[in-house]
């Protein structure tokens, strides 16, 4: 079965069992202290900055550009190259528009109290 | 080989941190512009330490398809940049709306990659790739719709026969796959991944198609958590930390603001997404009375001899670019000795924020905005409510009327004032198609023309009075 010759083409990344576990464990922790951390950030947020906000965490999610090119550059075949040449230039247009975007929002809230005379 | 390694792992450590830093910092008005810069240095860090990354192949060669990944950044980098530097400031919610469905898009793609490399291992690892491919191309396909709804490239609101049965089969179907897809592993044949991403991509379209009006900023939120999550589960499908945590990050704090929109509007996240707001669920028939025209002449002196001028925009002012006429005209009013304030509804504009940002563009200090809890209390005791813009906001049907499809959603209390302005293109309904009721009552009066031409000629009569 080309299933079973894959799997044993393929390489794990720890050892034995017991690492396995530990490792699983420290996935689920980093989720749930990233999600605690994401929830306290924002919760403390003035209804003016929402917009920036949601526009600064969408840059923020831009990061998925370095999955794609960890993706592409692990790609082989013409297809799997194709597939991550697009996902890495979404990526880069995530990254790169959400930034853009988010700084001219924040832009303007620079010097907002000093201009109430001009 | 471990050098480098080790330089990448501290590089994303310090990425991680500058971007929960950077979130932070963006959370308060007066750090909030260094915040994203600090967040900016951490994604070129964690791009550049990218590049250096050993490929699995051969130990001391760098990833293969180098050049193609630079060409395909600076395509994509480049092309956004311009797009996001030229877009004008009232259409930044598609911007987010399109960049978001990018990032999405870049998920799925990654889970693509990794289906057809066929290298993965382990019950989880195929279930989060799974997910993360769903949610990934459900946030592409729906985010280009809610841009092209926003960009007016597509009719408002579009449902098809029998929709949340179609929406409930599709997705029943798109599921199926998928857990299909996890249970055979690495034997699923392509066919089933090209149905189950293609399904995953029309259930996102087909989701969307239907949401319309003040519903929509809330969706481009929901789909900017999802995004989040996608690239946290991918993340670990490539056991890649940094893109975990930024990910989840992003996923809870967006599906808080998602929430707090929703509350905004006391619309729960499953009406918006099954039941839309539609202009045939009229309120209580017809509005006894009849609409009153007041010219700019006698609105200009109205607000002129007031104490008390309370102005509430909505997207109308922000659409015929009128801001910076309407701070014009405040200046002038406080010149001659009103008291002149701002009050926004949580959803006005077409993102909770969005409004705020057009009057600071503007130049309108922040002391004289308020919310609408700050300042609901002190319509009772203004002379003049001038509404530029907004409908639905200021309908009190939304506060009586149980039939009405707005009905709960707190508004701004413009009827309560002694007398009320309402600068209006023409007589349509509006954004959600519901007659407006405040429009009909004894002390209303419409200023009809578009807010930027209105509000000019208010500033020249009150500048003629002196």
């Amino acid at each position: 079965m080309a299933a079973s010759n894959r799997l044993s083409v393929c390489k794990t990344k720890a050892g034995n069992s017991k690492e396995k576990i530990m490792d699983g464990f420290i996935a689920v922790y980093i989720f749930m202290l990233a999600a605690f951390t994401g929830y306290e950030v924002i919760s403390r947020v003035p209804v003016i900055l929402h917009t920036p906000l949601m526009s600064g965490s969408n840059f923020i999610h831009g990061v998925i550009l370095v999955g794609a090119m960890v993706a592409l550059g692990h790609a082989e075949t013409p297809l799997e190259q194709a597939i991550g040449f697009v996902a890495v230039l979404l990526g880069a247009a995530n990254a790169a528009g959400g930034y853009v975007v988010t700084e001219r929002m924040l832009a303007m809230f620079k010097n907002g109290k000093e201009q109430s005379h001009g | 080989m471990d050098e480098i390694r080790w330089l990448i792992g501290a590089s994303y450590l310090v990425a991680a941190v500058l971007f929960i830093f950077g979130l932070k910092e963006m959370s308060s008005p007066s750090t909030a512009r260094k915040g994203i810069v600090w967040a900016g240095v951490g994604m070129v860090l964690a791009t550049a330490v990218t590049f250096l990354t050993p490929g699995e192949s051969t130990l001391f060669m760098p990833l293969d398809n180098i050049i193609l990944m630079a060409i395909a950044i600076a395509i994509g980098g480049s092309v956004a940049w311009i797009f996001g530097k030229r877009v004008a400031m009232t259409d930044m919610p598609q911007m987010v709306a399109i960049y978001n469905g990018m990032g999405g898009g870049a998920a799925a793609g990654i889970a693509a990659v990794e289906f057809a490399r066929g290298h993965m291992e382990g019950a989880v690892i195929f279930a989060l790739a799974t997910l993360g491919a769903l949610i990934g191309s459900i946030s592409f396909s729906g985010s280009i719709v809610a841009f092209a709804k926003l960009q007016g490239l597509m009719n408002k609101a579009f449902r098809l026969p029998a929709q949340n049965a179609v929406n409930i089969v599709l997705a029943f179907a798109t599921f199926g796959l998928g857990i299909a897809i996890v249970w055979l592993g690495q034997s699923a044949p392509a066919w089933m991944l090209i149905a189950f991403f293609i399904s995953a991509l029309v259930l996102g379209v087909i989701v969307t198609l239907p949401i319309g009006g003040a519903d929509m900023p809330v969706v481009i939120s929901l789909f900017n958590a999802l995004t989040g999550l996608a690239v946290g589960f991918e993340g670990y499908v490539i056991g890649n930390p940094l893109l975990i945590i930024a990910g989840i990050v992003v996923g809870a704090a967006g599906t808080l603001l998602t929430q707090l929109m929703a509350k905004a509007m006391n619309r729960p996240i499953a009406n918006i997404l099954f039941q839309p707001i539609s202009g045939e669920a009229q309120a209580g028939g017809a509005i006894d009375g009849t609409m009153k025209e007041i010219l700019a002449l006698d609105a200009a002196m109205m607000m002129r001899y007031s104490g008390k001028v309370i102005i509430i925009p909505g997207y109308g002012m922000a659409v015929a670019g009128a801001q910076h006429k309407v701070w014009e005209m405040t200046k002038l009013l406080e010149d001659a000795g009103v008291d002149v304030r701002f009050a926004i509804h949580p959803v006005a504009g077409r993102m909770p924020g969005h409004m705020n940002v057009l009057l600071a563009e503007a130049g309108v200090p922040y002391e004289k905005i308020f919310d609408l809890e700050e300042i609901n209390s002190d319509f009772s005791q203004a002379d003049v409510a001038l509404v530029i813009g907004a409908n639905d906001v200021v309908n009190p049907v939304a506060r009586a009327d149980k039939s009405s499809p707005i009905y709960g959603m707190p508004i701004l209390n413009a009827d309560y004032a002694a007398q009320v302005i309402v600068v209006k293109r023409g007589q349509g309904a509006g954004y959600s198609g519901i007659e407006n009721a405040l429009f009909y009552k004894e002390n209303c009066h419409m200023l009809y023309g578009s807010a930027q031409k209105a509000i000019a000629d208010v500033i020249q009569n009150v500048k003629t009075a002196g």
